[in-house]
Protein backbone atom coordinates (compact mmCIF):
# COMPACT_ATOMS: atom_id res chain seq x y z
CA UNK A 1 0.00 0.00 0.00
CA UNK A 2 2.65 2.29 0.91
CA UNK A 3 5.19 4.03 -1.85
CA UNK A 4 7.27 4.99 0.41
CA UNK A 5 7.56 8.58 -0.80
CA UNK A 6 7.75 10.74 1.88
CA UNK A 7 4.85 13.32 2.05
CA UNK A 8 5.37 15.51 4.76
CA UNK A 9 8.57 15.90 7.73
CA UNK A 10 7.66 17.32 10.78
CA UNK A 11 11.43 18.49 12.91
CA UNK A 12 10.94 19.26 16.44
CA UNK A 13 7.60 20.80 16.21
CA UNK A 14 7.34 23.34 18.74
CA UNK A 15 3.63 25.10 19.57
CA UNK A 16 3.16 27.22 23.00
CA UNK A 17 0.31 29.23 23.90
CA UNK A 18 0.75 31.99 25.95
CA UNK A 19 3.64 30.48 28.72
CA UNK A 20 2.25 26.71 27.56
CA UNK A 21 3.90 24.92 25.71
CA UNK A 22 1.40 22.05 23.62
CA UNK A 23 3.45 20.30 21.22
CA UNK A 24 7.13 20.65 22.59
CA UNK A 25 9.46 18.89 19.58
CA UNK A 26 7.52 16.77 18.13
CA UNK A 27 9.20 14.55 14.98
CA UNK A 28 6.85 12.52 12.44
CA UNK A 29 7.15 11.65 8.74
CA UNK A 30 4.37 10.88 6.76
CA UNK A 31 4.27 8.34 3.19
CA UNK A 32 2.62 8.92 0.20
CA UNK A 33 -0.91 6.95 0.88
CA UNK A 34 -0.43 6.45 4.52
CA UNK A 35 -3.44 6.97 7.01
CA UNK A 36 -1.83 7.77 10.37
CA UNK A 37 -4.37 7.50 13.48
CA UNK A 38 -3.50 9.98 16.22
CA UNK A 39 -5.27 9.29 19.31
CA UNK A 40 -4.45 10.60 23.15
CA UNK A 41 -5.93 12.36 25.81
CA UNK A 42 -7.62 15.49 25.53
CA UNK A 43 -5.48 18.39 26.14
CA UNK A 44 -2.31 16.34 24.36
CA UNK A 45 -1.84 18.47 21.42
CA UNK A 46 -3.88 16.28 18.21
CA UNK A 47 -5.66 19.26 17.49
CA UNK A 48 -3.22 21.40 17.64
CA UNK A 49 -1.02 19.49 15.42
CA UNK A 50 -3.41 19.69 13.08
CA UNK A 51 -3.58 23.24 12.57
CA UNK A 52 0.29 23.79 12.58
CA UNK A 53 0.16 21.80 9.62
CA UNK A 54 -1.66 24.37 7.29
CA UNK A 55 -1.37 27.25 8.87
CA UNK A 56 -4.06 27.63 10.98
CA UNK A 57 -1.63 28.03 14.42
CA UNK A 58 1.79 29.56 13.82
CA UNK A 59 4.27 27.46 15.31
CA UNK A 60 6.99 28.54 17.65
CA UNK A 61 9.77 26.10 16.83
CA UNK A 62 11.25 22.98 14.55
CA UNK A 63 10.18 22.51 11.06
CA UNK A 64 7.21 21.28 8.95
CA UNK A 65 8.58 19.89 5.16
CA UNK A 66 5.49 19.77 2.75
CA UNK A 67 6.51 18.13 -0.44
CA UNK A 68 9.80 19.44 0.20
CA UNK A 69 8.69 22.78 0.99
CA UNK A 70 9.68 24.15 4.40
CA UNK A 71 5.68 25.83 5.81
CA UNK A 72 7.75 27.21 8.45
CA UNK A 73 9.36 29.72 6.03
CA UNK A 74 7.48 33.10 7.15
CA UNK A 75 6.95 33.80 3.76
CA UNK A 76 4.85 30.84 2.70
CA UNK A 77 1.80 31.54 1.12
CA UNK A 78 -0.48 29.91 2.65
CA UNK A 79 -3.16 29.89 0.47
CA UNK A 80 -1.48 27.92 -2.26
CA UNK A 81 -0.46 25.03 0.30
CA UNK A 82 -4.04 25.31 1.98
CA UNK A 83 -5.33 24.23 -1.73
CA UNK A 84 -3.46 20.76 -1.02
CA UNK A 85 -4.41 20.40 2.30
CA UNK A 86 -7.76 19.60 3.34
CA UNK A 87 -9.18 20.02 6.12
CA UNK A 88 -12.42 18.99 8.40
CA UNK A 89 -13.24 20.47 11.52
CA UNK A 90 -15.61 18.90 14.76
CA UNK A 91 -18.37 20.98 14.30
CA UNK A 92 -18.58 20.58 10.11
CA UNK A 93 -17.70 24.67 9.94
CA UNK A 94 -20.10 24.63 7.19
CA UNK A 95 -21.17 28.29 5.77
CA UNK A 96 -24.72 29.09 6.62
CA UNK A 97 -25.65 31.43 4.36
CA UNK A 98 -24.68 28.75 1.20
CA UNK A 99 -25.94 25.62 -0.13
CA UNK A 100 -24.43 22.50 0.20
CA UNK A 101 -23.40 22.83 -3.38
CA UNK A 102 -22.29 26.68 -3.00
CA UNK A 103 -20.08 25.09 -0.30
CA UNK A 104 -18.47 22.87 -2.34
CA UNK A 105 -17.84 25.36 -5.35
CA UNK A 106 -16.93 28.39 -3.36
CA UNK A 107 -12.95 27.01 -2.92
CA UNK A 108 -12.71 25.57 -6.83
CA UNK A 109 -14.32 28.41 -8.12
CA UNK A 110 -12.90 31.32 -6.10
CA UNK A 111 -9.66 29.36 -4.89
CA UNK A 112 -8.36 27.72 -8.30
CA UNK A 113 -10.32 29.62 -10.69
CA UNK A 114 -11.91 26.93 -11.70
CA UNK A 115 -15.00 26.86 -14.55
CA UNK A 116 -18.52 26.55 -12.62
CA UNK A 117 -18.61 23.49 -15.10
CA UNK A 118 -15.66 22.27 -14.27
CA UNK A 119 -16.16 22.87 -10.38
CA UNK A 120 -20.04 21.33 -10.82
CA UNK A 121 -18.89 18.09 -12.40
CA UNK A 122 -16.05 17.47 -9.62
CA UNK A 123 -18.81 18.13 -7.27
CA UNK A 124 -21.57 15.81 -8.32
CA UNK A 125 -19.04 13.07 -8.70
CA UNK A 126 -18.23 13.46 -4.93
CA UNK A 127 -21.54 14.43 -4.17
CA UNK A 128 -22.94 11.11 -5.60
CA UNK A 129 -20.28 9.33 -3.81
CA UNK A 130 -21.59 10.14 -0.22
CA UNK A 131 -25.31 9.64 -1.10
CA UNK A 132 -25.92 13.41 -0.90
CA UNK A 133 -26.70 15.13 -4.75
CA UNK A 134 -30.37 14.95 -4.09
CA UNK A 135 -29.27 17.27 -0.97
CA UNK A 136 -27.44 19.43 -3.06
CA UNK A 137 -30.09 22.86 -2.78
CA UNK A 138 -29.95 22.13 1.04
CA UNK A 139 -28.78 24.81 3.67
CA UNK A 140 -26.51 23.35 6.19
CA UNK A 141 -29.21 24.19 8.69
CA UNK A 142 -31.75 21.77 6.74
CA UNK A 143 -29.04 18.29 7.32
CA UNK A 144 -28.72 16.03 9.93
CA UNK A 145 -25.02 16.52 11.27
CA UNK A 146 -23.78 13.15 9.50
CA UNK A 147 -25.35 14.91 6.15
CA UNK A 148 -23.26 18.19 6.98
CA UNK A 149 -19.89 16.57 7.80
CA UNK A 150 -20.04 14.48 4.32
CA UNK A 151 -20.87 17.91 3.00
CA UNK A 152 -17.59 19.15 4.79
CA UNK A 153 -15.68 16.20 3.52
CA UNK A 154 -16.70 16.63 -0.18
CA UNK A 155 -15.85 20.81 0.05
CA UNK A 156 -12.69 19.60 1.09
CA UNK A 157 -12.27 16.63 -1.46
CA UNK A 158 -13.07 19.42 -4.21
CA UNK A 159 -9.75 20.90 -4.48
CA UNK A 160 -8.14 17.50 -4.98
CA UNK A 161 -6.08 18.17 -1.66
CA UNK A 162 -2.78 15.75 -1.73
CA UNK A 163 -3.30 15.25 2.35
CA UNK A 164 -6.26 14.90 4.48
CA UNK A 165 -6.67 16.14 7.69
CA UNK A 166 -9.61 15.04 9.99
CA UNK A 167 -9.54 16.79 13.34
CA UNK A 168 -12.14 14.80 15.57
CA UNK A 169 -14.64 14.71 12.59
CA UNK A 170 -17.17 12.49 14.75
CA UNK A 171 -17.45 13.82 17.76
CA UNK A 172 -20.09 16.48 17.57
CA UNK A 173 -22.13 13.29 15.94
CA UNK A 174 -25.09 11.33 17.36
CA UNK A 175 -24.06 7.44 17.65
CA UNK A 176 -26.30 6.95 14.30
CA UNK A 177 -24.46 9.34 12.06
CA UNK A 178 -20.90 8.26 13.26
CA UNK A 179 -20.87 5.24 11.01
CA UNK A 180 -21.79 7.08 7.63
CA UNK A 181 -19.41 9.49 8.09
CA UNK A 182 -16.39 6.95 8.59
CA UNK A 183 -17.45 4.85 6.11
CA UNK A 184 -16.74 7.47 3.73
CA UNK A 185 -13.13 7.88 5.39
CA UNK A 186 -12.69 4.30 5.33
CA UNK A 187 -13.39 4.38 1.26
CA UNK A 188 -11.02 7.07 0.89
CA UNK A 189 -8.47 5.15 3.11
CA UNK A 190 -9.11 2.39 0.47
CA UNK A 191 -8.13 4.27 -2.71
CA UNK A 192 -4.73 5.37 -0.94
CA UNK A 193 -5.43 8.83 0.07
CA UNK A 194 -2.63 10.51 2.48
CA UNK A 195 -4.99 11.27 5.78
CA UNK A 196 -4.10 12.62 9.27
CA UNK A 197 -6.88 11.65 11.30
CA UNK A 198 -7.77 13.08 14.92
CA UNK A 199 -10.42 11.04 16.61
CA UNK A 200 -11.86 8.84 19.61
CA UNK A 201 -13.47 6.16 18.05
CA UNK A 202 -11.18 3.26 18.74
CA UNK A 203 -12.58 0.46 17.03
CA UNK A 204 -12.11 2.88 13.54
CA UNK A 205 -8.73 3.80 14.47
CA UNK A 206 -7.98 -0.18 14.47
CA UNK A 207 -9.84 -0.63 11.12
CA UNK A 208 -8.44 1.85 9.08
CA UNK A 209 -5.07 2.66 10.41
CA UNK A 210 -1.70 2.21 9.06
CA UNK A 211 -0.04 3.53 11.90
CA UNK A 212 -1.22 4.82 15.13
CA UNK A 213 -0.08 7.50 17.02
CA UNK A 214 -0.31 8.09 20.38
CA UNK A 215 0.26 11.32 21.39
CA UNK A 216 0.62 12.68 25.50
CA UNK A 217 1.81 15.80 27.12
CA UNK A 218 2.93 17.61 23.26
CA UNK A 219 5.54 14.65 22.30
CA UNK A 220 4.93 11.41 20.64
CA UNK A 221 4.65 7.99 23.03
CA UNK A 222 4.05 5.57 21.01
CA UNK A 223 3.83 4.95 17.08
CA UNK A 224 3.28 1.72 15.78
CA UNK A 225 1.00 -0.52 13.73
CA UNK A 226 -2.98 -0.59 14.70
CA UNK A 227 -2.72 -4.56 15.99
CA UNK A 228 0.95 -3.74 18.15
CA UNK A 229 -0.74 -0.41 19.45
CA UNK A 230 -4.28 -2.03 20.75
CA UNK A 231 -3.12 -5.58 21.64
CA UNK A 232 0.17 -4.75 23.27
CA UNK A 233 1.00 -1.15 24.01
CA UNK A 234 4.79 -0.55 24.58
CA UNK A 235 4.04 2.01 27.26
CA UNK A 236 2.14 2.10 30.55
CA UNK A 237 0.73 5.68 29.33
CA UNK A 238 -0.69 3.69 26.36
CA UNK A 239 -2.00 0.86 28.66
CA UNK A 240 -3.96 3.62 31.34
CA UNK A 241 -5.37 5.27 27.91
CA UNK A 242 -6.83 2.27 26.66
CA UNK A 243 -8.34 1.08 29.40
CA UNK A 244 -10.30 4.00 29.63
CA UNK A 245 -12.33 2.41 26.39
CA UNK A 246 -12.79 -0.76 28.76
CA UNK A 247 -15.51 -1.66 31.10
CA UNK A 248 -15.39 -4.94 33.44
CA UNK A 249 -18.50 -6.94 33.32
CA UNK A 250 -20.14 -5.95 36.64
CA UNK A 251 -22.99 -8.60 36.41
CA UNK A 252 -21.91 -11.46 39.25
CA UNK A 253 -23.06 -14.81 37.99
CA UNK A 254 -25.23 -15.85 41.38
CA UNK A 255 -26.30 -11.85 41.75
CA UNK A 256 -29.03 -9.82 41.11
CA UNK A 257 -30.22 -11.34 37.97
CA UNK A 258 -31.97 -14.58 39.72
CA UNK A 259 -33.86 -12.26 41.04
CA UNK A 260 -35.18 -11.05 37.81
CA UNK A 261 -35.54 -15.21 37.24
CA UNK A 262 -36.81 -15.62 40.37
CA UNK A 263 -40.34 -13.08 39.72
CA UNK A 264 -41.27 -14.79 36.39
CA UNK B 1 -69.26 62.54 7.85
CA UNK B 2 -67.19 62.64 4.10
CA UNK B 3 -68.34 66.36 3.79
CA UNK B 4 -66.64 67.23 6.75
CA UNK B 5 -63.30 65.16 6.40
CA UNK B 6 -63.27 67.09 3.03
CA UNK B 7 -63.62 70.08 4.34
CA UNK B 8 -60.18 70.53 6.22
CA UNK B 9 -58.12 69.09 3.93
CA UNK B 10 -59.90 71.52 1.00
CA UNK B 11 -59.63 74.50 3.44
CA UNK B 12 -56.72 77.06 1.76
CA UNK B 13 -53.98 75.04 1.11
CA UNK B 14 -54.24 72.37 3.96
CA UNK B 15 -53.51 69.59 1.88
CA UNK B 16 -50.74 71.02 -0.06
CA UNK B 17 -48.79 72.15 3.80
CA UNK B 18 -49.88 68.41 5.29
CA UNK B 19 -47.32 67.39 2.05
CA UNK B 20 -44.68 69.97 2.75
CA UNK B 21 -44.77 68.89 6.26
CA UNK B 22 -44.51 65.13 5.00
CA UNK B 23 -41.62 66.00 2.56
CA UNK B 24 -39.29 67.61 5.79
CA UNK B 25 -40.26 64.71 7.46
CA UNK B 26 -39.20 62.57 4.82
CA UNK B 27 -35.95 64.78 4.00
CA UNK B 28 -34.53 64.17 7.83
CA UNK B 29 -35.61 60.57 7.94
CA UNK B 30 -33.87 59.50 4.72
CA UNK B 31 -30.96 61.40 4.91
CA UNK B 32 -30.33 60.72 8.79
CA UNK B 33 -30.83 57.33 8.18
CA UNK B 34 -28.55 56.96 5.09
CA UNK B 35 -26.09 58.62 6.91
CA UNK B 36 -26.36 56.58 9.92
CA UNK B 37 -25.58 53.61 8.20
CA UNK B 38 -22.81 54.89 5.85
CA UNK B 39 -21.16 56.41 9.23
CA UNK B 40 -22.29 53.10 11.51
CA UNK B 41 -20.49 50.56 9.38
CA UNK B 42 -16.82 52.15 10.44
CA UNK B 43 -17.94 52.78 13.56
CA UNK B 44 -18.94 49.60 14.47
CA UNK B 45 -16.16 47.46 12.33
CA UNK B 46 -13.92 49.82 15.10
CA UNK B 47 -15.86 48.90 18.05
CA UNK B 48 -15.25 45.58 16.94
CA UNK B 49 -12.00 45.84 16.67
CA UNK B 50 -8.20 45.49 18.17
CA UNK B 51 -7.19 49.25 19.57
CA UNK B 52 -8.90 49.78 23.17
CA UNK B 53 -8.32 53.45 23.22
CA UNK B 54 -10.41 53.93 20.27
CA UNK B 55 -12.89 51.16 21.60
CA UNK B 56 -13.22 53.08 24.84
CA UNK B 57 -14.07 56.57 23.32
CA UNK B 58 -16.79 55.11 20.93
CA UNK B 59 -18.24 53.23 24.07
CA UNK B 60 -18.57 56.57 25.65
CA UNK B 61 -20.10 58.10 22.67
CA UNK B 62 -22.51 55.21 22.44
CA UNK B 63 -23.63 55.59 25.92
CA UNK B 64 -23.61 59.66 25.69
CA UNK B 65 -25.90 59.80 22.81
CA UNK B 66 -28.36 56.64 24.47
CA UNK B 67 -28.33 58.36 28.07
CA UNK B 68 -29.62 61.87 26.48
CA UNK B 69 -33.18 62.60 25.20
CA UNK B 70 -33.30 63.11 21.60
CA UNK B 71 -34.85 66.10 22.66
CA UNK B 72 -32.26 67.50 24.58
CA UNK B 73 -29.53 66.98 21.94
CA UNK B 74 -32.18 69.12 19.82
CA UNK B 75 -32.09 71.79 22.19
CA UNK B 76 -28.77 71.47 22.42
CA UNK B 77 -27.04 72.00 19.41
CA UNK B 78 -30.06 74.51 17.98
CA UNK B 79 -30.04 76.92 20.92
CA UNK B 80 -26.78 76.75 22.72
CA UNK B 81 -24.22 76.39 19.59
CA UNK B 82 -25.12 80.08 18.50
CA UNK B 83 -24.61 81.26 21.86
CA UNK B 84 -21.02 79.88 22.64
CA UNK B 85 -19.68 79.55 19.39
CA UNK B 86 -21.68 81.13 17.60
CA UNK B 87 -22.28 78.78 14.97
CA UNK B 88 -26.07 79.24 13.34
CA UNK B 89 -27.13 76.25 11.68
CA UNK B 90 -30.98 75.69 10.36
CA UNK B 91 -33.54 73.85 12.24
CA UNK B 92 -33.04 70.98 9.28
CA UNK B 93 -29.21 71.26 9.67
CA UNK B 94 -29.33 70.72 12.98
CA UNK B 95 -32.63 68.18 12.74
CA UNK B 96 -29.83 65.69 10.35
CA UNK B 97 -26.97 66.29 12.57
CA UNK B 98 -28.74 65.14 15.79
CA UNK B 99 -30.80 62.12 13.97
CA UNK B 100 -27.27 61.18 12.47
CA UNK B 101 -25.39 61.13 15.64
CA UNK B 102 -27.42 59.00 17.54
CA UNK B 103 -28.21 57.26 14.39
CA UNK B 104 -24.64 56.28 13.67
CA UNK B 105 -23.76 55.46 17.26
CA UNK B 106 -26.83 52.94 17.27
CA UNK B 107 -25.55 51.46 13.69
CA UNK B 108 -21.93 51.64 14.89
CA UNK B 109 -23.54 49.04 18.43
CA UNK B 110 -25.09 46.83 15.66
CA UNK B 111 -22.44 46.27 13.52
CA UNK B 112 -20.12 45.56 16.18
CA UNK B 113 -22.63 43.16 17.50
CA UNK B 114 -23.27 41.35 14.31
CA UNK B 115 -19.36 41.10 13.47
CA UNK B 116 -18.35 39.77 16.64
CA UNK B 117 -21.04 37.15 16.81
CA UNK B 118 -19.63 35.11 14.36
CA UNK B 119 -17.61 32.39 15.12
CA UNK B 120 -14.31 32.52 14.98
CA UNK B 121 -14.42 28.94 12.91
CA UNK B 122 -15.72 30.78 9.82
CA UNK B 123 -12.79 32.46 9.41
CA UNK B 124 -10.72 29.04 9.78
CA UNK B 125 -13.18 27.03 7.66
CA UNK B 126 -12.93 29.43 4.55
CA UNK B 127 -8.75 29.66 5.23
CA UNK B 128 -8.19 25.87 5.44
CA UNK B 129 -9.72 25.93 1.64
CA UNK B 130 -7.29 28.21 0.98
CA UNK B 131 -9.11 31.52 0.74
CA UNK B 132 -7.02 34.46 0.93
CA UNK B 133 -8.22 36.78 4.13
CA UNK B 134 -9.96 39.20 1.72
CA UNK B 135 -11.98 36.72 -0.47
CA UNK B 136 -12.65 34.89 3.29
CA UNK B 137 -14.07 38.84 4.56
CA UNK B 138 -16.12 39.13 1.49
CA UNK B 139 -17.54 35.64 0.49
CA UNK B 140 -17.75 34.78 4.06
CA UNK B 141 -17.74 37.00 7.06
CA UNK B 142 -20.15 39.83 5.30
CA UNK B 143 -23.09 38.02 3.45
CA UNK B 144 -23.15 36.54 6.74
CA UNK B 145 -22.54 39.95 8.89
CA UNK B 146 -25.74 41.14 6.55
CA UNK B 147 -28.17 39.03 7.34
CA UNK B 148 -27.23 39.43 11.36
CA UNK B 149 -27.58 42.88 10.76
CA UNK B 150 -30.88 43.89 8.87
CA UNK B 151 -33.23 43.40 11.38
CA UNK B 152 -31.80 45.50 13.33
CA UNK B 153 -31.00 48.23 10.81
CA UNK B 154 -35.03 48.27 9.99
CA UNK B 155 -36.10 48.56 13.68
CA UNK B 156 -33.50 51.47 13.68
CA UNK B 157 -35.08 53.01 10.78
CA UNK B 158 -38.60 52.60 11.53
CA UNK B 159 -37.45 54.44 15.41
CA UNK B 160 -35.76 56.49 13.16
CA UNK B 161 -38.69 58.10 11.71
CA UNK B 162 -40.80 57.65 14.75
CA UNK B 163 -38.83 60.27 16.53
CA UNK B 164 -39.22 62.65 14.01
CA UNK B 165 -41.98 64.63 14.87
CA UNK B 166 -39.33 66.01 17.64
CA UNK B 167 -37.69 68.25 15.55
CA UNK B 168 -41.10 71.00 15.60
CA UNK B 169 -40.04 71.76 19.01
CA UNK B 170 -37.13 73.54 17.17
CA UNK B 171 -39.49 75.23 14.61
CA UNK B 172 -39.27 72.88 12.12
CA UNK B 173 -42.83 72.31 10.77
CA UNK B 174 -42.78 68.29 10.00
CA UNK B 175 -45.74 66.61 9.24
CA UNK B 176 -47.01 66.37 13.06
CA UNK B 177 -46.25 70.29 13.43
CA UNK B 178 -48.47 71.19 10.32
CA UNK B 179 -51.28 69.03 11.76
CA UNK B 180 -51.65 70.38 14.60
CA UNK B 181 -51.37 73.82 13.10
CA UNK B 182 -54.40 73.46 10.83
CA UNK B 183 -56.22 71.44 13.81
CA UNK B 184 -56.12 74.74 15.88
CA UNK B 185 -57.53 76.93 12.68
CA UNK B 186 -59.86 74.45 11.43
CA UNK B 187 -61.00 73.35 14.96
CA UNK B 188 -63.19 76.28 15.00
CA UNK B 189 -65.30 75.38 12.72
CA UNK B 190 -65.08 72.19 12.59
CA UNK B 191 -64.87 69.52 15.85
CA UNK B 192 -63.99 66.57 13.64
CA UNK B 193 -61.22 68.28 12.04
CA UNK B 194 -58.23 66.24 14.56
CA UNK B 195 -59.96 63.48 13.82
CA UNK B 196 -59.61 63.90 10.46
CA UNK B 197 -55.87 65.02 10.16
CA UNK B 198 -54.22 63.10 12.68
CA UNK B 199 -56.20 59.87 11.70
CA UNK B 200 -54.35 60.95 8.24
CA UNK B 201 -50.81 61.38 9.66
CA UNK B 202 -51.59 58.18 11.12
CA UNK B 203 -52.48 56.39 7.94
CA UNK B 204 -49.15 58.07 6.33
CA UNK B 205 -46.63 57.22 9.12
CA UNK B 206 -47.97 53.32 8.68
CA UNK B 207 -47.68 53.77 5.28
CA UNK B 208 -44.15 53.97 5.49
CA UNK B 209 -43.30 52.34 8.40
CA UNK B 210 -45.44 49.19 7.87
CA UNK B 211 -43.88 47.94 4.64
CA UNK B 212 -40.23 48.51 6.45
CA UNK B 213 -41.24 45.54 9.05
CA UNK B 214 -42.80 43.67 6.54
CA UNK B 215 -39.54 43.53 4.44
CA UNK B 216 -37.52 42.73 7.95
CA UNK B 217 -40.07 39.95 8.85
CA UNK B 218 -39.80 38.46 5.25
CA UNK B 219 -35.77 38.90 5.69
CA UNK B 220 -35.86 37.05 8.98
CA UNK B 221 -37.87 34.13 7.55
CA UNK B 222 -35.86 33.85 4.51
CA UNK B 223 -32.55 34.23 6.37
CA UNK B 224 -32.59 32.56 9.99
CA UNK B 225 -29.25 32.78 11.59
Amino acid sequence: MLSGQVVLKIKDLVKNYDQRAVLKGLTLTVSQGEVLVVIGPSGCGKSTLLRCLNGLEPVNGGQIIFEGQYLTDPQTNWSRIRQRVGMVFQNYELFPHLTALENILLGPIKVQNKSREEALAKAEYWLNRVDLWDRRHSFPRQLSGGQKQRVAIVRALAMDPEIMLFDEVTASLDPEMVREVLDVITNLAQEGLTMLIVTHEMAFARAVADRIIFLDDGGIVEDSTPDVFFQNPATERARRFLNIFHYDDIHKPNGSLNLAKNNL
Amino acid sequence: MLDSALSVFKMGRNLARLMEGLGVTLEISCLAVALSIVLGIPIGLLMAGQRPIVKRILRLYLEFIRVMPILVLLFLFYYSLSKIWNINLSAMAVSILVFTLWGAAEMGDLVRAAVTSLPRHQWDSGRALGLTETQVSFYVIIPQAVRRLLPGVINLATRMIKTTPFVFFINLPDLVKVGQQIVEVAGFRNPLASVWVYGFIFIIYFAICYPISLLSRYLERRWPS
